[in-house]
Order: C-alpha cells, then structure tokens, then sequence
C-alpha cells in the first residue's frame, strides 16, 4: 500500500496535504493482522514473563508475605517485592510520593500490586502468583465518596476554588433558588490493547522499553527513577496502541518499570500483560463525582449566581487527580455564563484504585453539572430546557468571562445551537414527541440538544510544548518523528499531512516513525486533544528550517530572489525553472546543507494563576452541539437511541475523515459512559465490574439508529494554529450529554414535565426505571 | 473396541495440522499466538466478550461445510479435530491485495486503534460469506460479539454495507477451495477416538455417542465440554483444573434438531445458531431472545444443553423451556431416564446430573394455537449482556376468558430457573384482567427474593419481573402504543 507512485509533474495537488481526507497511516495493517503490537513482537530468545500478585483487602497492613511456594512454583525465575526496586519505589506523576511501585508494609486499594513473579512463561508465573500467602491486618477502609463529609474529608491533593463576583450574595438576592445533589459515575478506559511493557536490558545501565503508554517520557523518568540510573539510560519506545483514551497517560507506568526492574534485574528481556480482569481491577479509571450545586435564577431563566462544589472519588493517590478536578471546575460553565460564580473541588481520598486521566479529563462531569442546572431551572420555571441553554449562553462582546476569569472571544455556540436545532427539526420534532407520548402508555420518547464548548491546552502551562525531528534524505524521501504517540486518534497521518504539505511532497515520501524518546525528548504526554496541535506545529517548524535552508541554497545557486522561489506538487520554481524537489534536495546535500532540523513549538499567550484562580488556561475552545431523540420503556427502563444529529467544529480540518470518526467514536464513548458503563464496588472495596462480561460499553446495536454528523465546514481557528484546525480528540466525548438530557425527558413525560428528574449517571435502566416509579410517587405524594 | 488415536488433525489455513501434544485446557488462541505465532489474532478479554480474536472455524455438516466465527480465547485446541481454522493471516491475496472485506474496512475508515480490526474482519467475513447484502439490522447482529472502543462503529457499518461492491462472496477463495477442504476434513474423519495424555492430565474425544457414555462410566468426575463458553472461563478466568475433558462438541449425533409429535428434541451439542432458525420458525417469541443471548461468536459455539447443564440461575434457556413444559433425557451408560427441565435445578450449582450421566437431549413441547406465550429478557445493555431478568409466560384461556393454564418462569430471580408458583396460583381460574393481574403481584414477594448485585438491585429485579407480568397482560389485552422500545422500527 505504500508503493511509491510514478510523480505527476503536472499535478496540482500533492497527494495526502492538509485538509484531505486521508486513511489512517496504518489501515491496511489493521485489516490483516500485521499492525504490530507490542506482545505481537517476535520475543528475543530467553524472554522471561512477570505477574503481579495483587492486594486481597482494600486497606490494611501487610503481616506476612510468605512468598516461598510462589518461589519454588514451576518456572519461576524471581519473586520481587517493594525491597527489590532497586532505585525509588514511587511513580507518583504529581511528585507526591504517594504511589509505590509494590506496596510496602501498607496496602490503600483492593487489587494494588504487591510482589512480581518472573518466570519462564506468562502462564507460569500468573498461577504462581495464586500461590502467595499473605496475611492482612485489615483496617477501616473509605470505598463510597458518598459516605465522607467533604469537610475535613482527607483529600489526595490541593483543592482548587473558582471565584467571581459575590456567589453567595447572588444566589440569595435571586428571586428563585434551588440546591441540589448530582452523582455522576466513572468509567473504565477499556482499550482493546491491555496495558503491556516489554523490557530489553542494554549494556551498563541501559535498557529499552516498550510501552503502551501516552506518555514516552515520563515512562523514561519513572523507569529511570525505579532504576536508580539516569534518564539516558533509558529508552523508551512506541509504536502505536490499541487504544489509550486517557488510560494509558500515567498507567502505564507501573507495568513499564515492573518489566525494567525484572529485564534488569534477571538480564533477560521481560514482557508484563495483565489479564483483563486484573488491568481493570489495578489501574485507575474516570473519576466519579458528587456535584453539589445551589443556584439563584430569575422568572425568566437567567442565572444569577451558583455555588458548585465537585467532590471525586480519587482513590488511594493523587496521580493526575489534581488536574482533573480542576478541569471540572474549569468546566462547571459549559457554554453558559454565570454572573456570580464559587467553584470548589474536593479531591477525596479513597480506598479504591487511583482514578486517572480519561478523555475530557474532569471536563465532562464539570459540564455535565452545567446541565443539571439548567435542567433544574427549567423545570422549575415550566420551560423547554433549550430556551434556558440559549437564555445564558455566553455572549459575544458582553457576558463573556469564564469563572477563571479568561474571556470567551472565539464564541461560535450560537450558530451552532441554531444550526443544529434547524437540521434537527427541533420544535417540530418535540411537538410530535408530545403528542407520541400523550396516547403512547408505555414507550415514551425524550429529546434534548446540548452544546459543548471545551478548553484547549493543559491547564500547567509548561506541558504545551512539543518537540520533532525531520530528515530529508537524498532521495527526496522524509523521515518523520515527533513526540506524539499513536492509540488510533489518526495524529501521525495528521501530522505527516503538515509536513508533506510543507515540503509539498506526496505522503508516500514520508515514513512516519515509532516515538521514541531517544530522537525526541522531554515530550509531554498526548493527552488533553492538544496531539496535532503541538506536534503538528513542531513538524511544521521542523520542515520549514530545512525548507528556508533549501530556499537560501536555490537562491544562492540559481541567482534569483527568495520570493521567486516556490514548492509546487513534488517540484520547486526557481525563478522561471521547475526543477525536482529530489533533484534540488540533492544539490542541496552535495553543498553541504544541512538536511535534518529539530522542530519545536510552544503554545502563545496562555498563563494560569492556580492560587488566584486566574488567568487563560485555554489557548481556544472547540464547540459543537448534539440533538438526541431516545425512546424508554417505563416498564423497564430499557431504552434505545432513536436519532442523533450532530455539528461539531474542528477549525479547518486537517483531515475531515479522521475528524468524523474521533466525533463518531468520541460520542459513543460518552453515551457507554452515561447510560450502561456501570462500575460497581462491594463492601470491601472489590472491583465487581471487571470485565467485558459485567462491564458494559457500547456495541454497534447501540448506535443511534439515526447518526446524522456534520464538521461544521465555515469554521477557522481564530488562532493561528496549524493550519488553523482545532483539536477535536475529547470535545465530541461530551456531545454525549444530548441523550442523558433525552433520556431524562422522557423521564419527565410520565408527569407532564412537572417535576426535574434529577437524572443520575450513568443512567443504567435500572435508574431509568427507578427514576420514573420515583417521580410518579412524588407526584402522588 | 473403538479405536484409539492419540492425535488431533485439523486444517489451518488451508493446511494439515496434526498435534500429538495437547493440553486439556489449551486455548486455540494461545496456539496461535504463542505457538504459530500468528499475532493478527488478538486477545483483548480472555472470556468470549470482546471478539479481538474472532477466528472462522469451518466444519462439516450434513455433507456440507459451514463457517462460523468463534472465539478462538475460549475455544479448547482439541475441540478443533476435523475442522478448518481460518485465521484473519488468510486473507489477504498472494499478490498482497486486500480482501474485500479489509479493502472497504480501509476505505470507509472502519479502524482507528485497529486492536478490534482483526476480529471485526472475521466476523463481517462470516456475515458476507451467509449474507452478502446485509440489512443494518443483519449487520448490527453479526457485530454483537465484537467491541470497538474508537470508532463508535458507525465507520465499520458503513464498511460492512458496502463489502459486496467490492468483490463476490462467490469468488472468495473460501468458496473456491470449498470441495478440497471438504475432502480433507472428511479424510480426517476415521472414527477414532481420540485421546491425548495420561492419568487426569488428560483429554477425549469420543468417538460418538455410545462411546462418550462409555468414556463417562469410566471417568464419571470428567469435565464435559460442548461449547466451552462457559469452561473456558473456568481456565482463562479462575486457572481450573479442569481435567479429564470430554470434549463432545464435534459429535454429530448430538447435533440434531428433530420434529416429533408437536415438539421439538433438540440434541445437547446443538448450538444456538443451529437451534435458532428451528426454534424461531416453531415458537417465534423465542427468536428476538436468542438473538440477545452473547454475541454471534458465543450462539455459533454455546449450546442449549450446555446451557441448561451447568445450571446457571441466569441462563437464558431454562425459564422458557421450563414454561413450555420442556423435558430432559439424561443417559449414563445404556440408561436413560427423561425428567422435567424444572426439577433439573435443585439448587445454586446443584443439578439433577448424576456422576457419569449426561444431558443428550431436552424435549420442547410446542405451544397449541390458542397458547399465548412470551420471554424476555432484561439487561443493562441490551445486547450481549448477561441477564438481570428474565420471564417467560405461558397462558392460556379457557372459552370465558378465564386462564385455565399459567406457567411463569424467571430467571435471575432466585438461586435457580424458578417458576413463580404464587403468582401462577393467582391467577388460574382467574378472569384474565388488569385487576386479576394487579392481585397477583403480591405473590412475587412470596415466589421470589432477589439478590442485588453489579447487574442489578434486588428492587429493580422484582419491579422489573413484576413489570414483565404486566407487559405480558398488555400484550395480551392491548394497550396504547407500543409495549417496547424496538431495534427494528425506524427511528
């Protein structure tokens, strides 16, 4: 598929430039199998397996670790524990010290990793792992945000409060008001690919990882760390993943430096996979929340004041609890402004697994608290609850300021909440749904429409950089690397586009290579949808110093001015000659130009003053809306997505098909997250939703049977951002609140609108059916 | 004396396969992986949920040769003697042109992460290769079985509806090579028994029937496997020992649906796929329900008498069969005794199964004209998930309206498939009413004491039974409206 086609010196368009629709770089290996993942790598004779044994009990103290049967089990080849790590035991990535690689003396969570067996297979050391006694003296443990008074509560980490105007003051000076409680649930990442890390030990201290991680260098750092040697002697490789979505930012990190410490320590190469169940069990999952809110409003519908508190389930650690919570906060407004506004999060401590980064990362259960209160208004004022979304919507010019004080200047909601409710048929369709449910008694159907407008760039400012290399070889053909990594977003297709259209060469004569932390380093994480963003500015820089060097040589060479030089299609103008971009890249070596650059880029103009609450964390925001209709059964609570119209902006898309499918993909999530992705702990802090089988994300039956998704084509960056797209990774995710909100109408339809359903998440048919009894008996009452 | 080979042969990718060793619990995947190293086939669950390591297995039957996804993650190696395995490796052209169906995956943008992709490319084979112009719905089911966390699927349908445009299922190499695989499957076929290890540490394959209820007099503890989609979990999952195995999925004579005297005997080796188009045609209420039990993977390899032999309170089977007055023969031996299915269950994980006997076949008398009958299932998803509830009604009235007959059954409701004896009690002789129906709810509280759990409250599983009860009144009696949401009605 990647044969190099015959060059068209006439054509007018490279093959695979920016804003086309271009197929994954490595679709036609999905199909047959040949996308190489890690545990698919041909293992190096000698290959040795780890296991970890996990904690039984969700918090106690450690009084026995008889590991001696595990020792002599068949095939085992060495037993670790906390003593083994050679360097630190620790992979907070808050810098906390707060998350040991194997536990020591203490275990906070029930499946937290405890010893590592090594052996000659992955089969051998997972049943020698059953054979461990340990004995716990158990202590009290927190599973149950719900249990803990958030006053005093411990918290895993520094609080955040969002502060403008006079909340207090506004809220009890409105003419209406209304507290409330919401809880919205977690969410399993559940990629395909479970977490995997395969270690191959070097010389001196050396050894080099392969990792399913979003995060190349900090996989570097925490390795280095466990090793005690520097990050030079580590290296950090991936090629791609079978999905990420946010698991695999930090995750990754304990299984990477469990299969370093082993490779190291055994100096043989060391390969970990958990099974599903025990992936699911050990590692961190979205954070579920307990969103308080108490709000002033007027007859109309204006809100005048609201007081948010975000209380989240954070498990045992801090890990990237901090910089989720204050996402939510971030995005407690949605696209609505609040007059008077106090945001507080609560990050409590828990004695589950340490929740992590998901994709929206706090933002859409900051948003989804946003909802609830204009569900809550509405309802109280007998109005559809789209007129109260449009009533406080941000403004253009006025009304503007977010509760972290940066002005919303690139507003485009309006347009789009209008555009939707036209194609949607909005008041149309509600007047049918009416008159449906007034002679259906049993099926009864709900429609809503939802805007989203999310914060783009990490809220810590020094994450917005990203770094590339680019080498033009010869041959005209281009290598490519950047700090980005691939879990099936499309980024290295997105990012090759940047850098063919630079070069204005065909796509074919750019290989994009494996990230690695040995050709660039110090990377961020791709994370926070910024993936293209940065790394596409990187390459771009990257391909423009070599291509201003070609400019300079032809200049020079030929005689002619920098302006009359021109990249067309696979060829350059020279003044008044076309020559090849081969042929201009080889007189260019046979100059001595240099033909290799290190891009880099770092976001403008954004700054954030966490102890203020101050600020433009937010280089942009991304906008779309979704219309959704569901049909319920009040007898049940099973339900069915009837139809879904969707317009989502990603700037000038750099690749509108693959932009389609995260919109696509990104929404689905969002609705497994919001109605049958259910995690469930028992009494004693177990997991009980561990699996496939108990776990429930969607399936192609559970598409809307309707799915009308449109990029909204006249949307342009208005900053100046590669090629002026927009990132579109996590916005799509929260279009997913239209069907909770359909969902929750139709709820209200069994008692005329009269009350709010106050719809938790995820709305399970069990809270579906719940919902109803409990309105119809409020009703009744 | 039968004869005794100590060999399993099967095809793999078109090629002979013969292993002498064997493991009892060996998964086909980590034969492919770990042994042929053919990685395009993924494990993304270990337990039959998620499809990343969908393989085709081709077997004969009746003469022919039928393909069928499975999941290769719970399918047992020796389960494989005398069939064709086809591994996602197989299709792609020796010029190195893409299959119809990868090329449209690629086309229409159906992989974004592409762990799936393997395993939606066997499964949308499966589908093409049946049925090459899918409806949404056709498609929609043949996908049950496989998750994709990216795409969100709309891509992979999109895929999926275009296929044919891109080639003919006739002239797919499985279909060309069809007569040589026959004839090599069928030279396989030397009615051995087969049998490979020593001691416990061993696996069988009996020759046929007779010789499996020999097997069984000898090794009455043995681990019967059909299908596997319940043992292989108790590998994959909880690390069993699960030795001696009698594998009896590839005996045909278990595999036999049958008409006789207005019922249906259905053999215990018959898979939900092949007892669907039987069931569905005879009793239709049970089609849309085995439609929602697992994935396409699961129905080709789990069987209804696996389903009913290991008991489960939350299979999917037993309380419709039981409502049906369905029966069980049991054989041990020559001996054979025939029970009715209810009385099977006697408690959680306690069945009627006496050592060295087992289920050969269960008997569903077919409902008269004038019998209503119903069964549904509740879940949290509503496809390829595991019951939270599930009724299943029989009713039938007698000339004034009054029921004369009611057998209720539920799962997920007790330790056990439970009939609901109260409530049946409250109505019988009963005119067939709301009030009558209102009445008899009360008795739920009596029948029934449901456990709350990660699938559902033990509140939510009696509003829901109770609700059913009512939904099947309505059905009945008719209402405003439609009584459920529906897949299969436009939006």
């Amino acid at each position: 598929m990647t044969r190099h086609e015959t060059l068209d010196l006439r054509k007018a368009k490279i093959a695979g430039g920016v804003a086309t629709d271009r197929r994954h770089d490595s679709a036609h290996k999905h199909v047959t199998g040949e996308a190489v993942y890690i545990d698919d790598m041909a293992e190096p004779a000698g290959t040795l397996h780890a296991y970890l044994g996990l904690s039984e009990v969700a918090h106690g103290t450690i009084r026995a670790l008889d590991l001696k049967e595990v020792g002599s089990a068949p095939g085992v080849v060495a037993v670790l524990t906390a003593k083994d790590v050679p360097g630190v035991n620790d992979i907070s990535p808050a810098g906390l010290h707060d998350e040991p690689i194997l536990a020591e003396g203490e275990v906070q969570f029930l499946g937290q990793p405890v010893f590592t067996v090594i052996a000659e297979t992955r089969e051998a050391a997972r049943r020698a792992c059953r054979l461990a006694k340990v004995e716990y003296e158990e202590k009290p443990a927190l599973i149950d945000i719900a249990e803990v008074e958030p006053q005093g509560a411990r918290l895993v980490t520094k609080p955040l409060t969002l502060s403008r105007g006079e909340a207090a003051e506004a809220i009890t000076a409105a003419p209406r008001r209304l507290k409330g409680r919401m809880r919205v649930g977690g969410q399993d990442h559940f990629y395909l690919e479970g977490q995997i890390a395969f270690a191959l030990p070097g010389e001196d201290m050396d050894v080099t990882v392969h990792s399913s991680t979003q995060h190349p260098s900090e996989v570097q750092h925490m390795v280095a760390h466990a090793l005690g040697v520097p990050s030079h002697a580590v290296t950090v490789e991936v090629r791609r993943m079978g999905g990420g979505f946010g698991g695999k930012e930090t995750q990754a990190n304990l299984f990477a430096a469990i299969a370093a410490i082993a490779a190291k320590r055994t100096g043989r190469p060391v390969k970990i996979r958990p099974d599903r169940d025990d992936d699911m069990t050990a590692t961190g999952k979205r954070h579920d929340f307990l969103i308080d809110y108490d709000i002033g409003f007027d007859e109309e519908g204006t809100i005048l004041g609201v007081d948010l508190t975000y209380a989240a389930r954070c498990g045992f650690s801090a890990d990237l609890s901090g910089p989720v919570t204050d996402r939510a906060l971030f995005h407690c407004d949605n696209a609505y402004f609040y007059p008077a506004v106090r945001a507080v999060s609560a990050p409590l401590y828990t004695n589950t697994v340490s929740n992590t980064a998901f994709r929206g990362f706090g933002g859409p259960q900051g948003m989804l608290g946003a909802e609830r209160i204009i569900d809550e208004v509405a309802f109280a004022l007998g109005k559809d609850p789209l007129e109260i979304r449009k009533r406080n919507f941000y403004g253009n010019g006025t009304r503007n300021v977010t509760p972290y004080h940066q002005k919303v200047d690139d507003n485009v909601v309006h347009r789009i909440v209008s555009e939707v409710e036209k194609s949607a048929d909005y008041a149309a369709r509600r007047r049918a749904i009416a008159a449906f449910n007034a002679k259906s008694e049993i099926v009864k159907r709900g429609i809503a429409l939802t805007p989203v407008k999310f914060g783009i760039s990490f809220t810590a400012t020094h994450f917005n950089q990203a770094g590339a290399l680019v080498h033009v070889y010869t041959d005209g053909s281009v290598h490519l690397n950047h700090g980005g990594t691939e879990m099936g977003q499309g980024l290295y297709v997105k990012v090759a586009q940047v850098v063919a259209e630079e070069f204005q060469i065909d796509i074919d004569q750019v290989k994009i290579t494996a990230t690695t932390t040995g050709k660039v380093p110090n990377t961020s994480a791709t994370a926070a949808s910024s993936g293209s963003d940065l790394n596409g500015m990187a390459a771009q820089n990257g391909a423009r110093q070599i291509k201003n060097r070609l400019i300079d040589f032809a200049a020079e060479q030929y005689g002619v001015p920098k302006e009359q030089i021109e990249f067309l299609p696979n060829r350059v103008r020279v003044g008044n000659q076309e020559i090849l971009f081969v042929e201009l890249v080889k007189q260019a070596y046979m100059a001595r130009v240099q033909l290799s650059a290190a891009g880099f880029y770092k976001t403008p103009k954004i700054h954030w003053d966490r102890d203020s609450g101050r600020g433009r964390p937010f280089y942009y925001f991304a906008y779309g809306a979704a219309c959704a209709e569901v049909s319920i059964d009040t007898l049940t609570g099973e339900y069915m997505v009837e139809r879904v119209d969707i317009l989502h902006e990603t700037g000038k898309s750099l690749n509108p098909a693959i932009d389609l499918g995260q919109i696509e993909g990104g929404f689905i999530q969002g609705v497994g997250w919001l109605t049958t992705e259910e995690l469930v702990w028992d009494g004693k802090g177990r997991l009980t939703t561990h699996a496939p089988s108990t776990y429930k994300i969607p399936l192609a039956s559970d598409r809307p049977k309707v799915f009308n998704v449109t990029l909204a084509d006249w949307a342009e960056n208005a900053e100046p951002t590669v090629h002026r797209s927009k990132a579109v990774g996590e916005p799509p995710f929260m279009l997913a609140m239209s069907v909770l909100h359909a969902l929750s109408d139709a709820v209200a339809s069994v008692v005329d609108h009269k009350l709010c359903p106050r719809l938790d998440a995820p709305a399970t048919p069990e809270r579906v059916l719940m919902a109803v009894e409990r309105l119809r008996a409020e009703m009744g009452a | 004396m039968t004869a005794i080979r100590s060999e399993i042969r099967f095809l793999l990718n078109g090629r002979k396969v013969a292993l002498a060793e064997v493991g009892p619990d060996q998964t086909l995947l980590d034969f492919l992986r770990l042994d042929r190293r053919l990685t395009g086939t993924k494990e993304g669950c270990a337990e039959g949920d998620c499809g990343a390591c969908t393989v085709l297995v081709g077997r004969l039957s009746g003469g022919g040769l039928v393909y069928e996804g499975v999941n290769a993650c719970i399918r047992f190696l020796a389960s494989l003697d005398g069939c064709h395995v086809v591994t996602v490796e197989h299709l792609k052209r020796a010029d190195g042109s893409l299959h119809p169906v990868q090329q449209a995956l690629v086309d229409y943008h159906g992989s974004q992460c592409g762990f799936c992709t393997p395993g939606f490319v066997m499964s949308l084979y499966a589908l093409w290769m049946r049925e090459p112009q899918p409806t949404d719905r056709a498609i929609e089911k043949a996908l049950q079985g496989n998750l994709c966390r990216c795409t969100g699927y709309e891509s992979i349908v999109r895929a999926a509806r275009a296929v044919s445009s891109y080639g003919e299922a006739g002239a797919d190499p499985l279909a060309g090579e069809r007569e040589t695989i026959i004839a090599g499957l069928k030279a396989m076929r030397d009615g051995a028994r087969v049998e490979i290890g020593r001691g416990r540490e061993r696996l069988v394959i009996p020759a046929g029937v007779d010789d499996l209820a020999a097997v069984l007099e000898a090794e009455p503890d043995a681990t019967i496997v059909a299908g596997a989609t319940d043992v292989g979990l108790w590998v994959t999952k909880f690390m069993r020992d699960i030795a001696l195995v009698v594998f009896i999925g590839g005996l045909e004579e278990l595999r036999t649906v049958s008409e006789k005297d207005r019922g249906l005997t259905i053999g215990a080796g018959v898979s939900y796929s092949e007892a669907l188009p039987h069931l569905a045609a005879r009793i239709p209420a049970l089609g849309p329900l085995i439609d929602r039990v697992g994935g396409e993977q699961v129905r080709n390899m789990g069987t209804i008498g696996g389903n009913i032999a290991n008991g489960s309170p939350i299979g999917d089977m037993p309380p419709p069969l039981i409502t049906l007055g369905a029966t069980l023969t049991l054989r041990q031996g020559r001996k054979r005794r025939t029970i009715p299915l209810e009385d099977f269950f006697i408690a959680y994980g306690k069945q009627d199964r006496r050592p060295g006997e087992f289920v050969e076949a269960v008997h569903v008398p077919l409902p008269d004209a004038g019998t209503h009958f119903a069964a549904w299932k509740v879940s949290k998803r509503r496809d390829e998930d595991i019951t939270a509830v599930l009724g299943a009604f029989n009713l039938k009235l007698d000339a004034d309206g009054k029921v004369a007959e009611a057998r209720i059954a539920y799962g997920g409701m007790a330790a056990t498939p439970k009939r609901a004896a109260g409530v049946e009690a409250g109505l019988i002789g009963k005119p067939w009413t709301a009030a009558t129906v209102e009445r008899a709810m009360a008795a739920y509280e009596h029948d029934f004491t449901p456990i709350s759990d990660m699938r559902a409250s033990a509140a939510y599983r009696m509003l829901a039974a109770k609700n059913l009860l009512k939904r099947f009144f309505l059905e009945t009696s008719g209402a405003g409206g439609p009584l459920q949401v529906s897949r299969d009605e436009a939006a």
